[in-house]
C-alpha cells in the first residue's frame, strides 16, 4: 500500500509533459504553457490555433515550443522555468493556476517576457491577457431563454473563479432580459478536463429537468451527452458543431490569433511592453459560432446582440445589477460595473438561487 | 424515465470503466506482481480502441483493438518485470508515462472524429418493464461483460486448480517454483489478462461512454482501479461493490448539485475519495478472516537453475 502512494505521488509529479520543437539560430524563440492537451479541442486547441496562426505569418523570424497537460499550481513553476533557462523569450502561460508560478519565475528572469492568460497579476515583464468570454455568454444566456421549454437551463461550471463565475451571471443577466424566471442549474465538476465526469453532469442536469445545456469545461462530451438526449446545447471555447450537429445552438470561441501575433511582433520590434489586454467580440479574441439550431427571430436577435455589444452599445453589466442577496451592487463604471469588478466577480446576481461553493 | 433509473443508468456506466480495469489488475496481483501502469494500458485502449472503431466501423473490433494494445502494452511490462527483474513499481510508473505519449501519438489523426456510440441491448417486453426493465436489460454489451469476467475470475480462483497455483505464485513464489511451477510463465499470463482487461477498460470510454477520441481522456481513471483492487482486499466480490459504490458516490454527488443541497461541491467532489479512505479504514479494523495482500506482491522473482 505504502508502495503504492508513493508511486501515485511520483506518478502526479512526472505530469505527462511532452517537450517539443528543434532548435535553430537567431530565432526568436517563443515558448508556451498548456494546461490540456493540444488536442483537447476545447481551451489548449484554441491557444495552440493561436499558435500555429502566429507561426503561419512570422515562422520565418520566430520558432515556438509548447508543454502540454501541464499542471497548475507549484508544479507548473518547473516547466516554466525550463522554458526560460531554454532561451525562450517570450512565454505564454495559459491558464488561471498559472498566475503565482509564472511571477515567481518572471522575477528570476527579468530579461524573459512573460504573458499570463485569464490572470491579474502583472510585473514589468509579466503582461496579462484575456478574452471578455461573458460578451458570448450574455448571447447565450439570450437564446437558452429563447429556446428553453421548461425553462431550466443546466450549467455545467469547473471552478468557483471570477471567470467562471461572471459567465454565470452574464448568461443569467441575458437570459432574464427573455424570461425574468428563467432558473439555472449548476453543476460544479471541479475539473477543466474529464470527458467522463462532464458527460455524467450533462445526464446529471438534463434528468433533472434541464432542457439546455452550457458548460465552463473543455470537452465536447456535454454537447454530445445534449445531441444523444435531443437537447440543445452551446459549445465551449471552440467549434463542437461536429459532436451535436441537432444540438449546437451556438459557440463562444477564442480566438488567440490577432493577440500572438500582435505580441510577438512587438517582441521582435522591440517595443514589448507589460500590458493588461482585455479583448472581446470588438477585437475578435471572442467569436461567436454559427447561430444554428434555432427559429430566424431567435437568431436574428442574438445577431443584434451581438452588434450591439461590438458596437459597445450594449454592456452585459449594465447597472444596475442587484446581487444575489437582493442589494444592488455598487457600479463603479458609471453605466455598467467596471472591469476590476467583472475580474475579481464573487457574487451571483438575483435569479440564481444556488451559492457559490466555499462562499 | 424516471430520475432514480437515470440514476441507477449512469451509476453502472460510470463504474463499468473501473470494474474492467480493477478486474484485470486484481488477477495480476494475485500472481504477485504490482502493475501500476493501469492508466497507460488504459489510454493506449482508449485510443487504439476508438481508431479501430472508427475505421471499421464496428463496435467489436474497437473493443478488440483496445484488449490487443493493453496485452501488448502489458507485454513491454511483462518483458521488464519478468525477463530483465526490473522494479515493477518504477516500470509502472514508466508504462503509464510511455502510455499518455503514446495515446497521444496514436490518437492525434483521430481526434475530432466521432463515432456511434455501442448499442444497448434491447428485448422487447423484458427492457420495457418499468423501472428495472432497462436497468436489467437494457445496457450495453461492456456492463454485462464487466459482470460476467468478475464471476469468471471468482470461479477461477478459488474453484480452479489453476487459479490456486496462480494464488500461490502470488502468495510465496520460491514454494510455487519448487513445487515445479513456472512462476515466470504465470506471472506473464496474469499481466496479459491485466493488460486485455485494462486495455478493454479503455476502449469502454470512447466506445460505450463518450464517442470520441481526446487525449488523456481517461483522466486518472487507471489510479482508481488500482485503488478499487486494494479497497476490495483482493476479492473479486468486494470489486464489484467498491467498483459501484465508487461509481455511485461519483453520480450522486453532481445530482445533489442539481438539487441544490447546501455542501461545497469541492466536498463532494472528494467523497468518493473519502469514501474510499473510510472503507479501507473499516476493512482493516475488522478483518476477519478476510484476505489480505498477496504475501510476495510486488517481489522481483528470478528462479535460480
Amino acid at each position: 500500500m505504502k508502495k503504492i502512494l508513493i508511486a501515485a505521488t511520483a506518478a502526479m509529479l512526472v505530469t505527462g509533459a511532452g517537450l517539443f520543437g528543434a532548435s535553430a539560430a537567431d530565432k526568436l524563440k517563443v515558448g508556451f504553457i498548456y494546461i490540456g492537451p493540444v488536442g483537447d479541442l476545447g481551451w489548449t486547441y484554441q491557444h495552440d490555433l493561436g499558435r500555429l496562426a502566429m507561426l503561419k505569418e512570422l515562422g520565418d523570424r520566430v520558432e515556438t515550443t509548447f508543454l502540454e497537460n501541464v499542471s497548475e499550481g507549484p508544479d507548473s513553476e518547473r516547466s516554466i522555468e525550463q522554458l526560460a533557462r531554454a532561451g525562450n523569450k517570450l512565454i505564454f502561460t495559459t491558464s488561471f493556476g498559472y498566475m503565482e508560478p509564472t511571477l515567481k519565475v518572471a522575477k528570476k528572469y527579468p530579461n524573459v517576457h512573460f504573458e499570463h492568460a485569464t490572470g491579474y497579476k502583472r510585473d514589468k515583464n509579466m503582461s496579462t491577457y484575456s478574452g471578455r468570454f461573458y460578451e458570448g455568454r450574455y448571447i447565450q444566456g439570450i437564446i437558452a431563454a429563447k429556446m428553453s421549454k421548461s425553462g431550466v437551463l443546466g450549467y455545467i461550471a469547473s471552478f468557483p473563479i471570477p471567470e467562471v463565475i461572471s459567465g454565470i451571471n452574464a448568461t443569467m443577466l441575458g437570459a432574464q432580459t427573455i424570461n425574468p424566471n428563467i432558473k439555472v442549474k449548476i453543476i460544479w465538476a471541479n475539473t477543466w478536463f474529464d470527458p467522463g465526469k462532464e458527460a455524467d453532469a450533462a445526464k446529471a442536469l438534463i434528468d433533472q429537468g434541464a432542457d439546455i445545456i452550457m458548460q465552463h469545461t473543455d470537452s465536447p462530451a456535454a454537447m454530445q451527452v445534449a445531441a444523444e438526449r435531443g437537447k440543445l446545447a452551446f459549445g465551449q471555447d471552440s467549434e463542437m458543431i461536429k459532436f451535436g450537429p441537432k444540438a449546437q445552438l451556438t459557440s463562444t470561441m477564442n480566438n488567440w490569433g490577432p493577440y500572438y501575433i500582435e505580441r510577438v511582433k512587438a517582441e521582435l520590434n522591440g517595443t514589448w511592453k507589460s500590458e493588461d489586454f482585455w479583448g472581446g467580440l470588438k477585437s475578435k479574441i471572442v467569436v461567436m459560432a454559427p447561430y444554428t439550431n434555432m427559429p430566424d427571430d431567435v437568431k436574428k436577435l442574438a445577431m443584434e446582440t451581438e452588434a450591439a455589444i461590438t458596437e459597445g452599445k450594449l454592456q452585459p453589466f449594465k447597472c444596475p445589477i442587484v446581487g444575489q442577496d437582493g442589494k444592488e451592487v455598487e457600479c463603479k463604471g458609471g453605466t455598467h460595473l467596471d472591469d476590476g469588478q467583472v475580474l475579481g466577480m464573487n457574487f451571483y446576481v438575483k435569479g440564481i438561487d444556488e451559492k457559490i461553493p466555499g462562499k | 424515465m424516471g430520475l432514480i433509473e437515470a440514476i441507477i443508468l449512469a451509476v453502472l456506466a460510470a463504474s463499468t470503466p473501473l470494474l474492467l480495469a480493477a478486474t484485470g489488475e486484481l488477477v495480476t496481483e494475485r500472481s504477485g506482481v504490482l502493475n501500476l501502469g493501469v492508466e497507460g494500458m488504459m489510454i493506449v485502449g482508449a485510443a487504439c480502441g476508438f481508431g479501430g472503431a472508427w475505421l471499421s466501423g464496428s463496435v467489436i473490433i474497437g473493443a478488440l483493438c483496445g484488449i490487443v494494445a493493453g496485452v501488448l502494452m502489458s507485454l513491454i511490462f511483462a518483458l521488464m518485470t519478468l525477463g530483465l527483474a526490473v522494479n515493477q513499481v518504477a516500470t509502472g510508473l514508466a508504462l503509464t508515462i510511455l502510455g499518455i505519449g503514446l495515446s497521444g501519438l496514436i490518437g492525434s489523426r483521430f481526434v475530432g472524429e466521432k463515432i456511434s456510440l455501442a448499442p444497448h441491448l434491447y428485448i422487447p417486453g423484458l427492457t420495457d418493464i418499468p423501472l428495472i426493465g432497462r436497468i436489467l436489460f437494457g445496457e450495453d454489451a461492456f456492463v454485462y461483460l464487466s459482470l460476467a469476467l468478475v464471476a469468471g475470475v471468482w470461479f477461477f480462483l478459488y474453484k480452479t486448480r489453476a487459479g490456486l497455483i496462480l494464488r500461490a505464485a502470488g502468495d510465496n513464489h520460491a514454494s510455487a517454483h519448487a513445487l515445479g511451477y513456472s512462476v515466470l510463465r504465470i506471472r506473464m499470463f496474469a499481466v496479459m489478462f491485466g493488460g486485455a482487461c485494462a486495455g478493454l477498460a479503455g476502449a469502454y470510454l470512447p466506445l460505450a461512454y463518450t464517442p470520441f477520441f481526446i487525449p488523456g481522456m481517461t483522466a486518472g481513471r487507471g489510479w482508481i482501479a488500482l485503488a478499487l483492487v486494494v479497497f476490495a482486499s483482493w476479492l473479486p466480490g468486494r470489486l464489484v461493490i467498491g467498483a459501484y459504490l465508487f461509481g455511485a458516490v461519483t453520480i450522486l454527488q453532481l445530482h445533489a448539485q442539481g438539487w441544490g443541497v447546501g455542501i461545497p461541491s469541492q466536498l463532494m467532489s472528494a467523497l468518493p475519495y473519502l469514501a474510499t479512505v473510510i472503507v479501507l479504514v473499516l476493512i482493516s479494523r475488522a478483518r476477519t478472516g478476510g484476505s489480505t495482500a498477496p504475501a510476495a506482491l510486488g517481489t522481483v522473482f528470478v528462479p535460480d537453475r
